[in-house]
């Protein structure tokens, strides 16, 4: 831990600096392999929707020693042959899930299940779901998703810089689509929870690279008069320098949100806290490599069109000749200070350690 | 507890003050939550076992479904559920506007005469009465036989007919039926009118207009304006010319709305232009509702039952301490990480995380005890989400401090300066965190609301906290000298930081 510690030190002055924007190409390279393959897989295999979203029927039954068999002879007592699908969970509970029923089926489906599995009624949980339920938890979700990223783009404009803002919401829009794209491709049910699993992705998402981006705006504040750094270096300065940070909170996020899918996986089987929890463990690694290596490249490349920061970018290669704007130092992760020793300031002139 | 120190121009007013003020809050509300005895926090359905129906209305004559309408089809399905007599049963609208659902949770698995029941379409019908009496058991003379049609087992339904147990009879438009008025919602333990009905003469569709107007030329007081369309104009005018002459009761036409009596005006006039006023000491409140219920009544909202959930109380026990498990893991786990890495430091952060817990605890004993929030499995899922929130603002103010103290900044210092920039940040996230949890909480619906209401609540929370209590404590401690001078295990030493030596 303290090792750790040490890194955030060195990181900090800027003697360890990992190079995430000059090697940007690479990083926006590997996420669109991820985006074209979940891109690829939505519009091939699509989504596993839960019967939230197609209409249907699910029942649970708790009783010691319920069997497979039993949930079967019920079903075949009420003549239900096609679509149904029976698991074990644990060892008391069956869930069974059909298409859709009316309601008059469904009572007499329940009363099979008392005679089969010689339960009480109060024992049967069920979920019952017409078919255009999910049309309107969709549509909603769906405008929730859009509202949120206007507000919070507007948001963030106002709180940062309008470039920020763009490049922190196509950051989001790329986590989800890359947590979409794995539930269609490993074939993971997806069901209301797991819907607001992914939206709250997108307030972490935000969350974390807000913090990224607080930094690069105090980091940049000056650096046109003081003409020491490109827009690039002193945002990947600020990438390093909250990279503890970054790693402490995604990991300290995770830690929640896994032992959630631990207990909801193990000890409920199904259901609402393991659907929440498993898009929010897939979202949060996505979220947390997004704020890193997408969205500060994204709105390094934004800036560095502008022609002040062009300007910058000149002048800064002529101020330290042999240098240019993507070759910045990376000692490594144990590299310890190449030069001399620093004593003050150093985080305004990282670079002259290089020389 | 409080330090006493020399005033620094830097330094917070009075950490120790700050923090007290806190504390005062909580006990506050803690003597709050007591005093009004709102000591168990309330369980959603799905934790505690109960069945809920989301039911759709959709519109019957290719009409539109206004606010209105479903406010009205709300207050006549709660009428329903609440005939069933099962305490803390609950009706409420999700939804903004006319896209609105209606959300009834009962507890108890209440098998599926309560799916039937409540997704009938309410109708509204204009009925003679045949007679009228008190809303108690009526001794065996208490009748109308004089009328004809009224059978020995009507009188008989009527004479049983208590309001306070059986809120209705049938709704048969065609019969003579028994009736009892609707409680009034102004006086909800008033007494109450029980009516043996003609059959229907005039149904809602009939009914083109009505509005609650204040009458200003006779000073009369607020009034009910009822208009009829062509059909309306006609029966109405039948029925008015008809009753009007007789005695009473036999001259008041009953206005029922889904069985139940809302006003049962007398009959002055034969009323043959299609235009009623009904008048009588209304509030305005009481004018409006009854103007309502006609609209309404015009044009009756049917419902779509669009989904069932029924949990056993097992299934909702299991699900609760699932939840409390996770809550309570994902907590240690936090808590453990967070005195590995930082320490002393660490031990604030645990310490903020009690506060906050214990905040939010309250904050949810009284939003159940104030407005009827109830904890749902997604709403301990957002508490659980929102330990990682809640820690990682400890974690920027924290990273801050140690970024001021490795530029060589004395910790006293380094406080201040570090929780003036942290605090940006803070707030800055945060924001989009509650930004998130609005819009969730206004767009969606059912589990996702539970969530998002909890997210958001957390985030404030969070907030509260670091602001009150986790700033001021570290500036306390900041005065400490096992922290201001770095040692081991305080999260400031050098090795742990990472700070170069000075001694260059």
């Amino acid at each position: 831990m303290s090792a750790l510690s040490g890194i955030g030190g060195r990181l900090y002055r800027g003697e360890t600096s990992i190079d995430f924007i000059g090697k940007r190409r690479r990083w926006y390279a590997i996420s669109g392999i991820f985006l074209i393959a979940a891109v690829f897989a939505l519009s091939t295999q699509g989504l596993k929707l839960g019967i939230e979203f197609k209409g249907g029927s699910s029942f649970l039954i708790n009783k010691s020693g319920a069997t497979i068999a039993q949930a079967n002879d019920a079903l075949k007592a009420a003549g239900i042959t096609t679509e149904s699908v029976v698991q074990k969970v644990g060892t008391s509970k069956i869930t069974i899930q059909t298409g859709t029923l009316t309601q008059e089926r469904i009572v007499a489906l329940k009363q099979d299940f008392v005679q089969s599995f010689g339960v009480d009624i109060s024992q049967i949980s069920s979920q019952v779901v017409g078919p255009s339920w999910g049309k309107e938890i969709s549509s909603k979700a769906l405008r929730a998703l859009i509202v949120f990223l206007i507000v919070v783009m507007i948001y963030l404009a106002l709180a940062f810089e309008p470039k920020m803002a763009v490049a922190a919401i196509l950051a989001v829009i790329h986590d989800v689509l890359i947590t979409v794209g794995i539930y269609a491709l490993v074939g993971f049910e997806v069901t209301p929870a797991t819907v607001i699993g992914f939206l709250t992705i997108l307030g972490y998402s935000l969350y974390d690279t807000v913090v990224v981006f607080d930094k690069i705006r105090e980091n940049t504040r000056v650096i046109t008069s003081t003409g020491k750094m490109t827009y690039s270096q002193a945002a990947n300065l600020g990438v390093n320098q909250t990279l503890v940070r970054s790693f402490n909170t995604s990991l300290i996020a995770l830690l929640p949100v896994a032992s959630i899918l631990f207990v909801g996986a193990g000890l409920l089987g199904a259901g609402t806290l393991k659907d929440l929890s498993l898009a929010l463990f897939i979202g949060l690694a996505t979220g947390t490599y997004s704020s890193i290596f997408i969205a500060t490249p994204i709105l390094a490349t934004l800036r560095e069109r502008e022609p002040a920061m062009k300007a910058l970018s000149k002048r800064v290669g002529q101020r330290s000749p042999g240098s240019n704007e993507t070759k910045i130092a990376t000692p490594g992760i144990d590299g310890a200070p190449l030069s001399k020793k620093i004593e003050r300031g150093p985080r305004n002139q990282p670079k002259r350690k290089h020389r | 507890m409080s330090v006493i120190t020399p005033k620094s121009a830097k330094a917070p007013a009075h950490p120790a003050r700050t923090i007290a003020i806190l504390a005062l809050l909580t006990i506050a509300l803690t003597t709050l939550a007591f005093f009004t005895s709102a000591t168990k926090v309330k369980l959603a359905l799905d934790l505690q076992g109960g069945t809920s129906v989301t039911l759709k209305p959709v519109v019957s004559a290719g009409g539109k479904v206004t606010e209105a309408s479903i406010n009205e089809a709300v207050g006549i399905i709660r009428n329903r559920v609440d005939s069933l007599g099962i305490a803390e049963s609950l009706v409420t609208a999700e939804g903004n506007g006319a896209q609105k659902n209606i959300v009834i949770q009962v507890p108890g698995i209440t098998g599926d005469d309560l799916v039937k029941m409540v997704g009938q379409t309410a109708e509204l019908r204009f009925r003679q009465v045949l007679s009228e009496g008190a809303a108690t058991v009526g001794k065996a003379g208490d009748t109308a036989t004089a009328v004809a049609g009224v059978t020995p087992a009507i009188n008989a339904a009527y004479a049983a007919l208590d309001c306070a147990k059986d809120k209705g009879g049938t709704d048969n438009a065609k019969a003579i039926v028994v009736a009892c008025s609707q409680q009034d919602p102004a006086n909800p333990t008033g007494p109450r009118t029980k009516y043996i009905l003609a059959a229907a003469e005039v149904v809602g569709a009939d009914v083109n207009k009505a509005a609650a107007v204040l009458d200003q030329q006779n000073n009369a007081g607020w009034m009910v304006n009822l208009g009829f369309t062509g059909h309306g104009t006609d029966a109405f005018g039948k029925l008015t010319q008809r009753v009007t002459s007789l005695g009473t009761p036999l001259n008041q036409v009953a206005i029922v709305l889904d069985g139940q009596v809302v006003s049962a005006p007398r009959i002055n006039e034969a009323i043959l232009t299609g235009n009623a006023q009904i008048t009588g000491s209304f509030t305005q409140a009481r004018a409006t509702q009854l103007a309502n219920v006609l609209k309404y009544g015009a044009l009756p909202l049917a419902f779509r039952v669009d989904s069932v959930d029924q949990v056993s109380a097992t299934l909702g026990s299991d699900q609760l301490h699932a939840g409390l498990l996770a809550g309570g893991l994902g907590l240690l786990l936090v808590v453990l990480y967070s005195i590995l890495y930082y320490r002393g430091l660490g031990l604030v952060s645990v310490g903020s995380l009690i506060v906050a817990a214990g905040i939010t605890y309250l904050a949810v004993l009284l939003l159940g005890h104030y407005r009827g929030f109830t904890l749902s499995l997604a709403g301990i899922a957002g508490a659980i989400v929102s330990i990682g929130i809640t820690a990682d603002s400890f974690i920027v103010f924290f990273e801050r401090l140690r970024d001021e103290v490795r530029e060589g900044r004395s910790l006293r210092t380094a406080v201040e300066t570090g929780w003036a920039r942290a605090k940006r940040t803070i707030i800055v996230a945060d924001s989009v965190s509650i930004i998130a949890a609005i819009v969730l909480y206004l767009l969606s619906v059912s589990s996702v609301r539970g969530f998002a209401f909890t997210l958001g609540l957390t985030t404030l929370v969070d907030l509260i906290v670091v602001f009150f209590f986790t700033h001021p404590l570290v500036s306390i401690l900041a005065r400490v000298p096992y922290f201001a001078e770095g040692r081991p295990l305080s999260g400031f030493s050098a090795k742990s930081l990472g700070v170069v030596s000075k001694e260059a």
